[in-house]
Parts: C-alpha cells; structure tokens; sequence
C-alpha cells in the first residue's frame, strides 16, 4: 500500500497529492511517470510525476479530476492508501546541453511543465515559461514557476489573470521580440501543442511535447498509447511520453484519445451518484 | 488390469451455443470415476516414452498409476514434485504435441488423456485447499526472479523448495504474467492460477508487484545493492507486432495484447468494470494461433454478432491448438483462411469500418517448413468491420536489456541464453521463456524455469 501523506486543493478541478513511495522518489526524473490505481477494482490510471523529495521519500501527483477514476482518486485523503503505484515509467525529459528554453505549459500540464523548467534553471539555462488557463480561478503554480523562470508570462482565455489570450500569443511575441531559443517544450491539452509546434514549425526551432495517450500497463505491452511520429508508430510509455512535436500527428492522437467518451460520461455519472450516497 | 478401450473418455464442456456468452469456463472436468476409469488406459509401460515428451519432465506412468487406484493426492504429489503449475499446465499446455504424442496407445488408437487427468488430480488438489505447506528450510541464499509468469513461477517454486530465499519482481499490479493478462478465463480461471500462486506464497517466495525492473531497479542494482547472488529474468515476449499497414492506428484496432489485458486482466467484460472495452459488432481477428482464438472466442463473449479470423494460410497451417479451432468453430467464430490483410478503413471520426485483404495462394515450403503463401493478384474484397485485432505475435519487451550491462540479445531482441541452463552473457544472470525464444507455450516457458533452477542451484552450490 502506498499512503497520501498529503493532499491539497490547486484549484476547484485539481488536487495536489503527496504519496510515500521512497524506492520511486529515489530514481523519478522529470518527465516520466507513474501508474496508480485508486482500489482493488480501479482502472490503471497514468499521471506524470510532478516532483519528488528524496529525503522523505515523497512522489507528487497532480490531477485533474476528470472523469471517474480521478474522481475516485480526489475522494482519498491524506492518511488514507492506495494499493498499486508503479514507476518511474516512460524516458526523462531530455534536458542535456539546452542553454535558452522556453517551456509552454497549458492548464494541469502546467504541473508537469514545472518540473522540467526547474530542471532547466537548476542546469543553468535560461527559462522563459508560459503558461495559460482558462481563467484566474484556475490558475496553478504561478509562484513555483516564477521562481524557476527568468521570464513567465501567465495567460488567460479571459483575461482574468495576466494577459487575456492563448499561450501561442505569449511565444509568438516571445519569438517577434528576437528570443532565441535552443529548445520549446510544451505539456498540456493536444490541441494547444498542435498549435505551439506549428509555430515553432514555421520559427525553426526543435520542439517536445509531452503526450498524454490513454494507457494500460504502461510498460510496452498494449500499444493502447501509439501514436505516430514523423510516419513511423510509436508507444508513448516506452519511447516517451516526449516527442518532436514537429513529427507528431496530432489529428490522429486527438482521435485516440476520444476513444472512451461514452463510457467515460457513464462512469463519471456512475462515480457521482457512488459519491453523493 | 487396463482399461482397454481405444478412446479417452470425453472431457465435458458446455454447450457451445451457451458458452459462447459467458466467460465461464469450457472444459467441466473429469468425474472421479471417470478419472480413475481413463488412468486405467495407461499401460505403465518400462520405457515411459511420455515423460521425454515433458519440459518438465514429470513422472507420468507414476502419477497415472496412483490416479488408476483412486489416490488422488499422491498423484498430486508425483506431479507437484516435478511441476509448479499443475492446474495450469493440465489446462494450457499442448499435450498432443508433448506427452500424449509419444503415448504407446495412441498407436492404435488415442492416447491416455494425460493433460486431462493432470487438471483432474490438480482441481482435487486445491478443492481441499490443504494450505499447510511446509516451508523448506532456508539455505542463506538469495535469488531475484524477473516475471511472474509461467518461466519465473516455475524457477521460483524450484528455488524456494531448494532453500532459497526467492523474490519475484512484477511489473503488473496482478502476478501470473501472461496467466492473468492473455489466457481467458474460459480456459483458465484466474482463481486457479491465483491458488497455485497462493502456494508458492507459502513456501515463502516473496512476490513485489508494481516492480518494472529496468525502470524501479536495474539488475546490476539487484546483484550489487540488494545482495541477490543471480537473477532469473522471465519477462516474456510482451512488445505487440502490427503490420505496418494504413490504418493500423485507427480507434478499434487492437493489438491482441490490449484487447485480453483489457478483457482478462483489467475484467472489462463485467458491467462494473472501471476499464473500458469497445463492444463492437463486426469483429476481424487477424492470426491464426492461440492468442487470435482467444482474442475471437472473447470477442463473441462479449456480444459481437460476427467475428472472423483472418489468416493467410491455410486450415493445415493453423498454428493454434486443434482443440482451441475446433472450440472456436464450434462457438461460431468464422475463419477466412488463405486471406491477408493490406489495409484498414475508417470513418471521418476515424472508427474502424472495414478491412480489406487480399486472396493468397500456398507455393513451396518455406523454412518454417510449411507452405509460403503467395498474393493472389486482383483478388481484393472488403470485410466490414468496426472492431479489428491483431494477434500476430509478440516479440520481447527491450526494457531489461537495453538497461543491462552487457546483456547480450539477438537482433530480433530475444536474450541470448544457453538452452541447457538459461545462462546469459552476464554471469549469475540467467533467462528463459519467451524473453529468450520469443512468443512460446506456457510449458516450454515453465521448463526453461526448471532447467535455470537446477543451474542457478549448481552455481550457489549451498
């Protein structure tokens, strides 16, 4: 069993949890991730690991609840368990020799994007982050970010905090301004990296983006998670989560990822009636 | 005096129009009488050509001898000194390629239902739950075994009755391997395999799920941080092939590996389940062994109307069991043979809606000995589809190897392994099943278990 040694509320739709896992805290680089099931029955349920603390053994996750499982997983608290935790999955964000980055983070990917940018400012570069929401209620991070970053720009659909407009505005400008970056790295929803690579397309400079496909075993069995890059197939859990978001057929991952929309809908409306009793 | 007559008793199974809805098991078992009445067949011949039929090499006229007089539970133990897996073996493994192939009296007629009578004498085995095992005694001596499958539940269960102090490493939350995750529960219910796990659980092997070594530990960590003196690696064949063909990507292409992890490991066919299935109509299979009969026969489990096999050889060149395509023929599943795959059609929203093969011919043997086949030209037609599986092989997942010192494989990415011991490149280190010869049977994987066993006990020499 794996105890939450601490929880707490980001924001209304995403919750922060600190698990005990030493032996993962240990080994975990930003970028990879953990499988988790929330009880005997649970779906297996892949979250990217936001941070770790080797001295305590702790393995942070944070999650948008979503759908039924994260729901489940919300209801938990600090002092409760759960029974399945495997990790660290999936390839470390490649970091080595990047000097200027700019890190592009969009809603709970901001919780992933984080960690990299630390890395990043932790190796020395200069970190120029962006990151956006839909509004000023659903902010996250804004501190932890500012702290690691030589610039941050936050963006809201609404305006409601910071710059009213998409994050592809904020790096458009970033570009026009004559920064130069060595490497972008952008984590959150696939149709804003879709629209952050096709930038970056057009600006020549290389680009990664974290991919977040529907998982199984997360170890290369199942090849739920495939996706294509530069016309050749690939799994997310064993050859990333991160690719040149120049090569990655986003139309093709979007589909993937809808494939459980009604059963999603039903679970969730399953798990809601489960919760109010 | 044995029972003379030509014919195995019958094994029960439920009806096929009725199983084909359920997942329940196919095969109801021997009674006693029964039982004892087809062990009596066996003519306990001095030179016991079936045993060298056996990876495991199991005692067989022994057993048989002791089943024809009515004493189950010693025949039990002429079996369970040879085998971890009775229950499962007398299930799964191909007898009539192994041991019932060389049996004297299917010379004139068929031979002793052995794997039938070894289910038999497991079930009755466990039906008494005896959990009082004896632990054996310990010899100091620590062991890491990579996999809890057929191969790493074989090499334990024979280290730990030696003394060792034995600690599996699984990468699924589930131990069992491909036991759990492939094998459908209408040929192997999973409280089975969890029984016998539970067995090897009291001779004290330690079993850590939610273990991906390669990732969590690297090998070398095992030997040179955690003290075990040699590693068996059974990590299995667990990278799905596809055929690189259009619309392979499409959502409701599966490979067979996600649709029976989704089906048996994760329970997707009961309504409660968390993990989501696609139930689909029109279901293609593509294959023709094990894995694609099991995919086919769970597909119908789960309501499709059609499903067929798409195979591009012939009935011949099956490679699945014969028993598992009679089964499957008879539950209804339909078999396009000498057809091959070229591509896979969808609709705007990128749902599967059709695949298109081409007609094959069958030319000259080709090394795997049997008959190439060959595109017929002009011969494309169109199956509807909205589900499409591919259950075309496995090769071994690169994780473990590719994060091993020195751990030499083959180009194919099988680990390089001796075929008498499963030693590796790497001293200590040891492999075997489907992580060194690529998708095999359960009982080939469970032997080379056997066969790592013996050599890891000859290394540490307690």
């Amino acid at each position: 069993m794996y105890p939450i040694i601490r929880k707490a509320v980001l924001n209304p739709t995403v919750t922060r949890m600190d698990l005990y896992a030493p032996h993962i805290a240990a080994k975990a680089e930003p970028g990879q991730f953990v499988i988790l099931r929330v009880d005997e029955r649970g779906e297996r349920i892949p979250l990217t690991i936001a941070d770790t603390d080797r001295e305590r053994g702790l393995v942070t996750i944070i999650f948008q609840i979503v759908g039924a499982a994260t729901e489940l997983l919300n209801a938990k608290q600090a002092g409760d368990s759960i029974p399945d935790l495997a990790g660290p999955l999936g390839r470390p964000t490649e970091t080595d020799g990047i000097r200027r980055a700019a890190v592009i983070g969009g809603g709970v990917g901001c919780a992933i994007a984080w960690p990299v940018a630390k890395k990043l400012h932790e190796q020395g570069a200069c970190v120029h982050s962006v990151i956006g929401f839909r509004s000023s209620d659903l902010l996250i991070l804004e501190d932890e970010f500012a702290a690691v970053s030589d610039r941050l720009i936050v963006m809201t659909d609404d305006g409601s905090a910071g710059r009213k407009g998409l994050v592809t505005h904020a790096l458009q400008s970033l570009l026009d301004e004559g920064n130069e970056y060595d490497l972008v790295i952008t984590i959150g929803p696939l149709i804003m990296m879709k629209f952050v690579s096709e930038l970056t397309r057009k600006n020549g400079v290389p680009t990664l983006a974290s991919m977040n496909s529907i998982m199984i075993d997360g170890t290369g069995m199942c090849g739920c998670c495939r996706l294509t890059v530069g016309g050749k197939t690939r799994f997310a859990c064993v050859d990333g989560p991160d690719f040149d978001g120049h090569q990655i057929d986003f139309e093709e991952a979007m589909a993937r990822n809808s494939m459980y929309q009604a059963f999603e809908r039903n679970a969730h409306a399953h798990v809601c009636r489960l919760l109010k009793l | 005096m044995p029972n003379l007559s030509k014919q195995q008793h019958p094994m029960p199974t439920q009806d096929a129009k009725r199983r084909a809805r359920n997942f329940s098991e196919v095969a109801l078992g021997y009674t006693a009488e029964q039982a004892t009445s087809e062990a009596q067949r066996c003519l306990n011949c001095k030179t016991k050509p079936c045993v060298a039929g056996c990876p495991v090499q199991i005692d067989i006229p022994a057993f048989l001898t002791e089943a024809a007089a009515g004493d189950f539970e010693s025949a039990y133990r002429v079996i369970a000194s040879a085998s971890s897996l009775p229950a499962v073996c007398g299930r799964v493994c191909p007898q009539e390629t192994q041991c019932e192939q060389l049996c004297v009296r299917g010379i004139k007629g068929e031979p002793v239902a052995i794997g039938r009578l070894e289910r038999y004498v497991a079930d009755a085995h466990l039906a008494k739950s005896d959990t009082n095992q004896e632990q054996p005694a310990a010899n100091g001596h620590k062991v890491a075994v990579i996999g809890s499958g057929p191969a790493g539940l074989t090499c334990a269960g024979d280290l730990a009755r030696l003394g060792y102090a034995v600690t599996i490493f699984e990468a699924l939350h589930l131990a069992g391997g491909v036991l759990v995750y492939g094998i459908p529960e209408f040929r192997l219910p999973k409280a089975i395999v969890e029984q016998e796990i539970d067995g090897l659980r009291r001779m004290g092997v330690e079993i850590r799920t939610n273990m991906v070594i390669g990732r969590i530990f690297s090998i070398d960590e095992l030997m040179q941080e955690q003290g075990f003196e040699a590693v068996f690696i059974g990590s299995g064949a667990g990278l799905p092939r596809f055929m690189n063909i259009p619309g392979e990507n499409l959502n409701g292409v599966y490979s067979a590996n996600e649709f029976l992890t989704r089906v048996n490991l994760m329970k997707a066919y009961q309504a409660d389940s968390a993990t989501p299935i696609l139930r689909a109509k029109k279901v293609a299979v593509v294959g023709g062994g094990n894995v694609a009969m099991d995919a086919a026969r769970c597909a119908l489990r789960l309501h499709a109307e059609e499903v067929h096999i798409v195979y591009r050889r012939s009935h011949t060149e099956l490679p699945a069991r014969r028993e598992e395509v009679e089964h499957a023929e008879e539950e209804g599943v339909i078999f396009n043979l000498l057809c091959n795959p070229i591509s896979i059609e969808g609709d705007a929203q990128r749902n599967v809606r059709s695949i298109t093969c081409v007609r094959m011919g069958l030319g000259e043997p080709d090394a795997s000995g049997r008959r190439r086949p060959i595109t017929i030209p002009g011969s494309e037609f169109t199956l509807e589809a909205d589900c499409v599986i591919m259950a075309i092989g496995t090769s071994p997942n690169p994780l473990i190897a590719s994060t091993t010192q020195s751990l030499a494989t083959e180009s194919w990415g099988g680990i390089i392994a001796d075929a008498e011991t499963g030693q590796t490149s790497r001293p200590g280190v040891y492999a075997g099943g489907d992580a060194v010869t690529g998708a095999a049977t359960v009982i080939l994987a469970m032997g080379a278990g056997k066969n790592a066993a013996a050599a890891i006990h000859k290394q540490l020499n307690p």
